[in-house]
Order: C-alpha cells, then structure tokens, then sequence
C-alpha cells in the first residue's frame, strides 16, 4: 500500500511540476533542445552524442556568444511519436531557441516538418537520411553530419580505380540508411567500369550471419559490408570464422569508432569511408581526442564530434548575429552562412541544400599500440553530397533504395 | 431504487470526467494539452481491444496492425492525393475492418496462447508491409508531412480545436463500444468468456459472436489509427510493431479489462508515464515497471477493476445510520 501510494504521490508530484514547468525566457539564457535516445537500443549512441556537445560547452565556460546557455535534453526513446512529443514539449513549453540531437533517420523525417511549421532552427548532426537535404529539404532544418551517399560516392570510386577491384558482392543491412549507403557505392563502382554482383540484405539487429555467409559469392574481389551497431560487432568475426579470405571493405558504420574498441583482430585491413577518423592528424583533432578520452575514458566516435562542432557551430552564427538568437529568422540565415575552417574532421561549409561539403576520408584499420585505429590512407577534399555530379540532374534520379540502382550483373 | 444507488455513484464519476476533459483547454500547458489529446488517442486504440481481451477474453499481441493500417490510409491518401478528413477516415476504418474480417478468419480457428501466436504474426504481416512496400510507404523513412484534417465545418490546424476534435472522437468511440457491450450481443460475449461449451450448448453461434466482435475491434482500432496520424503528422513503420501491440495490451491490463473505461485511464497513465516521467528522469523506465508490478501485486483487476470491487465492498457494509444497505446482486454486468 505504502509503496502504491508513493507511486500516485510520484505522479500527481510531476503532472503538478509539468503544470508550472512553463517559464519564458525573455533574454535569459539561449536555450538549445538537444533529442537524443537515453533510454532503448540507441542509448549509448545518446550518450556519445550529448557528451560531444557538453564537452564543447565545457571547454567554452558553458557560454554561446556570450550568453548562458541552458541545454535541455529529451529522451526519444528511439520512437518518432515520442520524438514528435518531446520536441512540441521543448518548442512550446521550454521556449528554445535552436534544436539538435536526432539519432534515426525517420525522426528526422518525422520532425523537419514540425520545425518549419513552428520556425525553430533544427540541425541534424547525425540524422543521415538522404532526402532531408535532398528531395525533400526544409528550410529550417540543415545538417552537421552528413547524408549516407555522401561517403559512398568517392568511395565507389577508390574501389573501382586505387583498390583495382571489378567485381564486388554487397551484405547490408535491410533499411533505408543501408539501403542509400550500398546505391551510392553501387553507382559510382560501376561508373568506374566495377560490377556489383549480389547484393544481400541482413534485418535489423541480425547477430548471426551464417545464413547470409553461406549464400555469398566466392568469386568476387571484395565483400561491402553495410552494417550498424550490433550487426557491426559480430559480421567481422562471423565473416573470418567462416573461413573467407576475402578483403573486407565497408561503410563507415562497419568500423567505427563507436564499435572499434569491442572488435578484435578480426577487424584488421576492414576499409571504408567516413568524414570522419578519430585518427586523423591535425592539431585540432589530436586535442579533441586526447581531452576527449580523459574525460569520457573512450575515444570519440563520429557521433560524439558532429555533436561537438553543431555546438561550436551554433556559437559561430550567434556571435556573428550579436547573440540575438530571439530572432529566428537571422538566426537560421546566420547558421546556414557558417563556415569551419579547422574542426576536428577538417573544413566544413554548408551547401545550399543544407548539407556539409566536407572531407571524405578512406580509413584502413589498424593497429597501433594494441589498440584499433581508422588509419586514414586517402582524402577526398571537399566532397558534396552531390560529389561530382549536377544539383538538379542527381536530383532527377529517385532516392537510392533496395532496388535503385538496379543490380544489373546479379 | 437500491439499484440506482449504486450506479449513481460511476455516472456521476463519468460525468465528472467528462466535464473535466471538456474545461481541460485552458488551464493547461501546450504540452500537457498535447499529451492529454494523445492519451485520448491511445484511449480509443485501448477501449477498442479491451472489447476482445476484457469482454471477450481474447488477447491479442497484433492489435497495432489497425492502428497502422488506419494510420497509413491517412498518410497515404493526405500525402499523395490531398484527401480530405472524410474520405480518410472512411477508408481508414473500411481498410482496418476488411484487415480484421480476414485476419479473424485465420485467427479464431484458435484460442489462448494459439491465438496469442497467430495475432502476433498477423500484425508482422502488417509491419512487414508497412517496412517493405517502400514504394507505398516510404519504408522505414515513414510518410511525413501529414497536414491536419481537412473538410471540417471547422479549422483544426491549432492546439485546441483538435483537441476538441479528438475528445468527440473520444466520445464517439466510447458510446458505440459502450453499446455493443451493453447490447445482448456484449453480453453474450461475456458469456462466451466465461464459459464457450455452456454457450455453445444453449445455441449461441461462438464463432459468429467472435468473428464479429474481432472485426468491430479492428474497425475502432482503424478508427483510433486515422486519428493518430492527423495528430502526429507522422506515419511510421514504428506505429505497427510489436512494441506498439504490447503497450496496448498493458494499457488495457493497468486500467482494468472489461471496463472500457479502464482502459482509457490506463492509456493515460502510460503515455503520462513515457512523455511527462521522462522529461524529468532517464530512469522512467524503473517507475514504468513499478507501476507494472505494483498493478499486478496490489490491483490484479487494474485500476478501475480493483475500485469498483473495493467500492462495492464498502457499500455492501451497512452504513451510518441512515444503515443503507445495498443489494448485492446489484451493479452493473461486470461490477
């Protein structure tokens, strides 16, 4: 009885706490809504997130242009409708002025709407969907990150022209960020006179990959794996138990930073593209790294330094407006205009579709004082998400999916 | 007139409430306002399968296929062909009722744990389609850009006006329920839950009285979909999975099965518990199961099950010196 009633004390406290929650910010502090999943599958990939961002905030005495800052973080729970709540929550009741976080591709698309209509500038800095800066922009909402055929397009080429390689079988993972990932590869390999030769499709969350091992062909000169978080931790053993001696090659989720220090040497010569290596050598990465580690014990993964330059990025465009964040539409103007020339995964500028042009780097793993690295072995400067091709013509072509571009050599 | 006594008591309560939900606009916040609308939501989803699971005593893990399938016909046909409020909440429910008069043709061959099974699988069906008909569905990306209902005497773009436009949704779902459970056919189904053989004996058509159940439970739950999707803007593969499915169900055991009410109210406390707890503490999660576990231990019948026994309890003691005493046949089927 005791305990039933301090669970009805327990809520009749918070609905009361949410009645008055409400407060406005008349010049307080600049009030950023960070969303993020904290709790569910995506929660340690939250925390990589919103260490990225509060390490930066720490390192700048907590202040955006001058002005306190107040991060607000939600949890997501990984769900689009609960995404769709907590933001109306940040937007309505906690007054923002900016929003960023958004781990899935579908609440990014579940929220970009949402941003235009209540004209709240929301920045993806891991949201990798295509169309979000593509066929289907917003113009509140622009990207830190970067678009998944962005890395795919000068990587296609590398296999196809440096690696030499003619025909290559892909594995990934069956939605719709593998799916953009394995067409852009797919499109730029056999511009380049490469063959992709089968292309198998793994669910979500797959951990045993002997069926999909058994039906891949051997008489290719690479395997593309497509893989994200616990698909990424167990296709490179079950890949090298299975006897193949094929060279791995992969999206940059197949051998990330965030899943590199549970792999083992299983994971050696593993090849993909990426903008980002946490082993990268310029000064200002070196510092982000070393600081990061000391304070979070681990190093950076991708996530963590999106998130740490969407911070230092939405100080560029407050400082450049005098920290008048209240108004919105010089805001959005003054964030999309940033320019970094020196993050830590290099020069970033948007392009006018909201999308970073940016570095893409071919990482190799490899080993360096017992722990795995992404050796950075070539740089793509200044990639679009365009890469080489027409804004309008590339436009013209449909979003990459499961059966664009059609597999014509299976 | 012992009789009227002891209903006076829920009617007013259900008047109560009503009063409270209408006056509810402007004493809250924009967002409790939002949670409040997506409770009612979730409410019609709830009260739709405690008309199997409560009434009938069939669970089923697959009831998110007809919020889904509502809540696709709304983002398919707004997104693509501008339709209007009408005709989407006509091919809603049509499309979640036709789903429910096949997948009851399969699903009530078998009972308990079997149809358990057999529900799951059909509502993965749904979610299969909904994550694999990329050209229909947009996949996994899900339909965004879903605009607020159309072809209403009245605007609903705003806050409140939908509101509005969801409590009768609310009501309206509640009376029909509410009738059917209350006709003969509700109380033969009741009987069907206590006992199939005995009704089966006396000549009832079991199956019959099932299937159609099934399929007014479907075309609610469609209905419930069509209204989801308006209030999210927002159609995902996410509204048919399994997670989805089972929420319901525990909604429906939290507030108490086979009181339509009951359900509502436990579709309240869950989404309160997952939107408003969260916002305060990462460990929602731990409340969340507390509350599981503290309905199951102290209130096996849930919420409003465990008061209405507890209340009957107290009148059926004499009381004061006016020394009422209440009959205790009374109340109403499923006091």
């Amino acid at each position: 009885m005791a305990r039933k009633l301090l669970v009805i004390a327990l809520i009749a406290g918070v609905l009361v706490g949410g009645m008055f929650g409400a407060t406005d910010a008349q010049k307080g502090p600049i009030k950023v809504g960070f969303l993020a999943p904290m709790t569910g599958g995506g929660a340690q990939i939250g925390k990589d997130m919103t260490n990225g961002f509060q390490m930066w905030l720490d390192e700048n005495g907590g202040k955006i242009a001058g002005r306190q800052v107040e991060v607000i973080i939600e949890d997501t729970q990984g769900q689009p409708q609960v995404a769709l709540t907590k933001f109306r929550k940040l937007v309505e009741n906690d007054k923002i002025h900016v929003a960023t976080g958004i781990l899935f591709a579908h609440i990014g698309y579940a929220l970009a709407p949402k941003a235009d209509e209540y004209k709240i500038p929301l920045i993806y800095p891991v949201a990798a969907a295509d169309d979000l800066t593509q066929r289907k922009p917003s113009k509140w909402v622009f990207r830190t990150g970067w678009s998944s055929s962005q890395p795919s397009h000068p990587f296609g080429e590398y296999a196809a022209k440096t690696l030499k390689y003619k025909r290559i079988a892909t594995i990934g993972i069956d939605y719709a960020f593998g799916w953009e990932v394995i067409g852009g590869f797919q499109k730029t390999f056999e511009e380049n006179g490469g063959q992709i030769v089968q292309k198998l499709w793994a669910p979500l969350n797959t951990s045993d990959f002997a069926p999909y091992l058994s039906q891949l062909r051997r008489d290719v000169d690479a395997v593309f794996s497509m893989m994200v978080t616990i698909s990424s931790l167990r296709f490179p053993k079950q890949y090298q138990d299975a006897g193949i001696k094929i060279p791995l090659i992969g999206a940059g989720t197949s051998f990330d930073e965030f899943v590199l220090p549970s792999l083992g040497d299983e994971a050696l010569g593993g090849t993909s593209a990426l903008i980002y290596s946490a082993a990268l050598d310029n000064p200002v990465n070196k510092k982000f790294v070393v600081e990061y580690r000391k304070k979070f014990g681990k190093v950076p993964s991708y996530y963590s330094e999106t998130c740490y330059t969407t911070a230092r990025w939405i100080n560029e465009a407050a400082k450049g407006i005098g920290g008048d964040v209240e108004d919105r539409e010089k805001f959005l103007a003054a964030l999309r205009k940033v320019e970094l020339p020196d993050t830590p995964r290099g020069p970033v500028k948007l392009d006018t579709y909201g999308n970073p042009i940016q570095n893409v780097y071919i990482r190799k793993v490899e080993k360096k004082d017992g722990e795995l690295w992404n050796t950075v072995i070539h740089t793509y400067p200044a990639v679009s998400q365009f890469w080489k091709y027409k804004p309008d013509e590339f436009l013209k072509q449909p979003v990459y999916d499961r059966n664009f571009p059609p597999c014509k050599h299976c | 007139m012992t009789e009227t006594a002891l209903l006076r008591h829920p009617r007013t309560a259900a008047i109560g409430a009503a009063l409270v939900l209408l006056a509810a606009p402007p004493l809250l916040s924009s967002f409790l306002l939002t949670l409040l609308t997506q409770a009612l939501v979730y409410g019609i989803l709830a009260m739709s399968l405690d008309l199997l699971l409560g009434y009938t005593g069939l669970s089923s893990l697959g009831h998110a296929a007809y919020l889904a399938l509502g809540a696709y016909s709304v983002g398919i046909l707004t997104t693509r062909h501008g339709a209007n409020f009408w005709v989407t909440l006509m091919v809603g429910v049509l499309a979640a009722a036709v789903a429910a008069a096949i997948f009851g043709l399969l699903a009530l061959r078998a009972t308990g744990v079997y149809f358990l099974m057999i529900t799951l699988a059909l509502g993965m069906v749904i979610w299969g389609l909904a994550h694999r008909w990329v050209s229909m569905t947009q996949g996994d990306n899900g339909l965004s850009g879903v605009p607020r209902p159309t072809g209403l005497p009245w605007s609903v773009a705003e806050g409140v006006p939908f509101y509005y436009l969801v409590l009768i949704a609310f009501a309206l779902a509640f009376v029909v329920l509410r009738t059917v459970v209350r006709a003969p056919f509700g109380q033969t189904l009741v009987g069907i839950r206590e006992s199939e053989t005995r009704m089966r004996t006396l000549g009832y058509h079991v199956w019959l009285h099932k299937y159609i159940g099934f399929v007014i439970a479907g075309a609610v739950g469609g209905f419930a979909g069509v209204i989801w999707a308006y209030y999210n803007g927002f159609v995902s593969p996410a509204d048919a999975e399994l997670a989805t499915s089972v929420e319901v169900l525990l909604m429906v055991a939290l507030g108490g099965r086979g009181t339509l009410f009951g359900p509502a109210i436990g579709a309240g406390v869950i989404v309160m518990l997952k939107n408003l707890v969260s916002v305060y503490t990462h460990r929602w999660l731990l409340i969340l199961g507390t509350v599981y576990i503290g309905t199951i231990v102290y209130a096996p019948d849930g919420i409003v099950g465990t008061l209405r026994s507890w209340l009957a309890a107290r009148r059926r003691r004499p009381v004061g010196v006016a020394g009422v005493v209440v009959n205790p046949e009374g109340g109403g089927p499923h006091g």
